[in-house]
C-alpha cells in the first residue's frame, strides 16, 4: 500500500515534470514565432512594394527614376521631382538642425543649471513625440503667412542681385514651398538629434573631460578635443537617425510643400516630396499604372530610408559597445 | 594651438558658448510658439459639442464624436493584436534567445521598423488588405496601426526585461519552477512597470498616426461602427478638414489637433512618471 502511493505520487510527479515540460516549449516556441513575425513584417513590406510596383517599374524601367513629368491624363510617371524635392528638404532640415541640437545638447550637459538640465531634458523627448500633423496644420495656419508676410518679400529683395542667390529664392512669396516644408522638418527632427547627441555625450567618461580641465582647456576646448571625437560615431548615428524620420516624414510636409511636380531652382516654389505625393494622390489615383506608379515611390522611399536607418543603427550599435566596455 | 593667446581662446569660448545657449533659446521659443498657436487656437473652440456631435457639412456646426470614436476603436484593436505580438516577441529576446543570433538580427530589424516611414507601413497593409478585400475597411486601418505598434513594444519589454537582476531568475529557477513560470511570475512582475510604458508608448505612437490611415480605414462623414467599412479617425478628419476651405471646419481641426496633442503628451508623462518610481528605487 505503501509502495503503491509512492508510485503514484511518482507518477504523478512525472506527469506534472511532463506538462511544465511542455508547456515551457510552447511558450518557447510561441515567443520564437513572434520574434520571427517580426522579420516577417519587414520583410513583407519589402516584398508587397515590390509586387504592387512592378507595373510601373516594368512599364517605365530606369527612366523612372529621372523622368520629371508626371501626368496622369497621359499616363507618363517619372520620380525625379518628388525624389528631388524629399532630398533637398530633408538636406536643408539636417544642415539647420544639426548645429541647433549639438548646440542645445551641449547647453544641456555643460552650461545648464542641474536643477534646469532634467525638466528641459524631458521636455525635448516630450516634443518629439508630437504627432506630425499638429506641425503640419501650424506650418499651414501659422508660419506660412507669417514667412508669406515678412521673411521671403525681405529675402528676394535683398538677393534679387545677386546671382546664384537670386535664383534660388526667386518668384512670388507663396508662403509654402519647400522651404518651409524644409523649415517645418527642422523643428521635427531637432528632438531626435538633441536626445540622441545628449545621450551619446553623457557616455563621455568624466575623467577624460576632467584632465582636459586640469590641464587649462576651456569648455568649448573641451568639447571640440574631447567630447565631439569621442561621441563622433553616435553623433553621425543621432543625425542619421534623424535624416530617416525627416526623409520619411509624410503629414507636416503635405500641408505646406505645395504638391507640384516640379523641379524649380528656387527654395520658395512649391514643390513635392515622396510621401507627400502618395499623401495627396493614393486615394484618387484611378487606373493601375498610376496606383503602381505611388507605391513605385514608397520602394523608393523605403529603399533609401532602410539604408539610412542601417547606417545609424551600425552607428549607435558601435557607440553602445564603447560605452560599455 | 601653442601660438593662440589666452584672451583669444577665452573670446572664442565665450563666443561659442553663446551660441550654444542661443540655440538653446531658438529650439525652446520655436516649440513653445508651437504649443502657444495649438492651445491658443483650440481652446477656442473647445465645447461640449465637440465630443457630443457628428462631424458636420461644410458650413454648418457639429463635433468631432465619429471621428474620436473611430479613433478610440482602431486603437484598441491595434493594441488588442499588436501588444501581445511585442510583449512575446520581446520575451523570447530578452530570456530564451538572448544570445542567439535570431535575437541580434531581430533586433536590427526591429529598430528599423520603429523609424521607418508610417506611410509606407499604409501602402503595405493597402496591398495585403485593402486590395484583396476590394475595399477601404476599419480592420485594414487597425491593422496597419498595429504594425507601428509592434516594435514600440518589442523594444520596451525587450530592454526593461533585460534589466531584471538574473538573480531573481535563478532564485525562481532553484526552487524548482520552470522556465515559463519563472519569466510569468517573476521576470513580467519585476519588469511590469517598463512594459506597461512601452504600451502607453505605443498607444502615444498610434493616435497620432494619419499617414498609414488614408488608404486604410479612409475616412468617413458618419457614425460607423462597422470594422469591414471605412471608418473616421481624428487625424484624418484633422487632415481633410485643415486643408478645406471651410471656417468651420478649419476651427474643428485645430480643436481635434488640441485634443490629440493633449492625449499623447498626457500618455508619454504617465508612461515617463512610472519607469521614473522605477529608478528611484
Amino acid at each position: 500500500m505503501n509502495v503503491a502511493g509512492a508510485e503514484r505520487q511518482d507518477s504523478r510527479r512525472e506527469r506534472i515534470v511532463r506538462q511544465f515540460a511542455l508547456t515551457d516549449l510552447i511558450f518557447r516556441e510561441v515567443s520564437r514565432a513572434a520574434a520571427i513575425l517580426v522579420l516577417a513584417l519587414l520583410g513583407g513590406v519589402a516584398l508587397s512594394l515590390a509586387l504592387g510596383s512592378w507595373p510601373a517599374l516594368s512599364t517605365f524601367g530606369t527612366s523612372f527614376l529621372v523622368t520629371e513629368s508626371w501626368n496622369p491624363v497621359t499616363e507618363k510617371f517619372g520620380a525625379l521631382a518628388p525624389i528631388y524635392g524629399t532630398l533637398v528638404t530633408s538636406a536643408i532640415a539636417i544642415l539647420l538642425a544639426v548645429p541647433i541640437g549639438i548646440g542645445i545638447a551641449v547647453f544641456l550637459t555643460e552650461l545648464c543649471p542641474r536643477a534646469l538640465r532634467r525638466p528641459i531634458g524631458i521636455a525635448i523627448e516630450l516634443l518629439a513625440g508630437i504627432p506630425s500633423i499638429i506641425y503640419g496644420i501650424w506650418g499651414l495656419f501659422v508660419f506660412a503667412p507669417f514667412l508669406q508676410k515678412t521673411l521671403q518679400p525681405f529675402v528676394i529683395d535683398a538677393f534679387a542681385d545677386i546671382p546664384v542667390l537670386s535664383s534660388l529664392f526667386a518668384g512670388p512669396p507663396y508662403g509654402i514651398g519647400m522651404l518651409t516644408s524644409a523649415l517645418i522638418l527642422t523643428i521635427m527632427v531637432l528632438p531626435f538629434i538633441t536626445s540622441i547627441t545628449k545621450d551619446v555625450f553623457d557616455t563621455v567618461p568624466s575623467i577624460l573631460k576632467e584632465s582636459a580641465y586640469g590641464i587649462g582647456c576651456t569648455t568649448w576646448e573641451v568639447i571640440r578635443h574631447i567630447v565631439i571625437p569621442y561621441t563622433r560615431v553616435g553623433i553621425m548615428g543621432g543625425v542619421m537617425l534623424g535624416l530617416g524620420r525627416a526623409l520619411g516624414e509624410t503629414m507636416a510636409v503635405t500641408f505646406v510643400i505645395g504638391n507640384a511636380h516640379r523641379i524649380n531652382a528656387s527654395l520658395f516654389a512649391p514643390g513635392t516630396t515622396i510621401s507627400a505625393t502618395i499623401a495627396n494622390e493614393f486615394t484618387e489615383a484611378d487606373g493601375k499604372l498610376y496606383t503602381s506608379s505611388l507605391i513605385a515611390l514608397g520602394l523608393i522611399l523605403f529603399f533609401i530610408t532602410f539604408i539610412i536607418l542601417a547606417a545609424a543603427r551600425f552607428m549607435l550599435m558601435r557607440i553602445d559597445r564603447k560605452a560599455g566596455a | 594651438m601653442s601660438s593662440v593667446t589666452y584672451p583669444r581662446r577665452k573670446l572664442t569660448n565665450s563666443i561659442m558658448m553663446g551660441l550654444c545657449i542661443l540655440a538653446a533659446g531658438i529650439g525652446i521659443a520655436w516649440l513653445a510658439l508651437i504649443l502657444g498657436a495649438l492651445l491658443y487656437k483650440g481652446i477656442a473652440g473647445l465645447s461640449a459639442s465637440v465630443f457630443t456631435e457628428m462631424t458636420p457639412p461644410p458650413g454648418e456646426a457639429g463635433g468631432l464624436l465619429n471621428a474620436i470614436a473611430g479613433s478610440l476603436a482602431m486603437s484598441v484593436i491595434a493594441m488588442l493584436v499588436g501588444t501581445p505580438i511585442g510583449i512575446l516577441a520581446g520575451t523570447y529576446m530578452a530570456e530564451y534567445g538572448r544570445f542567439s543570433r535570431l535575437t541580434l538580427l531581430v533586433r536590427f530589424i526591429n529598430d528599423i521598423l520603429l523609424s521607418a516611414p508610417s506611410i509606407v507601413v499604409g501602402l503595405f497593409v493597402y496591398e495585403m488588405l485593402v486590395v484583396p478585400m476590394g475595399h477601404f475597411s476599419a480592420v485594414a486601418g487597425s491593422f496597419a496601426l498595429a504594425v507601428l505598434v509592434i516594435p514600440v513594444v518589442v523594444r520596451t519589454t525587450e530592454d526593461m526585461l533585460n534589466l531584471v537582476p538574473n538573480a531573481l531568475r535563478e532564485a525562481g529557477t532553484a526552487i524548482g519552477a520552470p522556465r515559463w513560470i519563472v519569466i510569468r511570475s517573476v521576470a513580467y512582475r519585476a519588469a511590469s512597470s517598463g512594459i506597461v510604458t512601452g504600451i502607453l508608448l505605443a498607444i502615444a505612437r498610434i493616435s497620432g498616426e494619419t499617414a498609414p490611415l488614408l488608404f486604410t480605414a479612409l475616412n468617413n462623414q458618419f457614425w460607423s461602427s462597422n470594422l469591414n467599412a471605412p471608418m473616421a479617425s481624428l487625424p484624418v478628419t484633422i487632415f481633410q478638414f485643415a486643408l478645406s476651405p471651410y471656417e468651420e471646419w478649419q476651427q474643428l481641426a485645430w480643436t481635434g489637433a488640441l485634443i490629440i496633442t493633449l492625449t499623447v503628451l498626457g500618455l508619454s508623462i504617465v508612461a515617463r512618471s512610472l519607469t521614473g518610481r522605477k529608478e528611484d528605487r
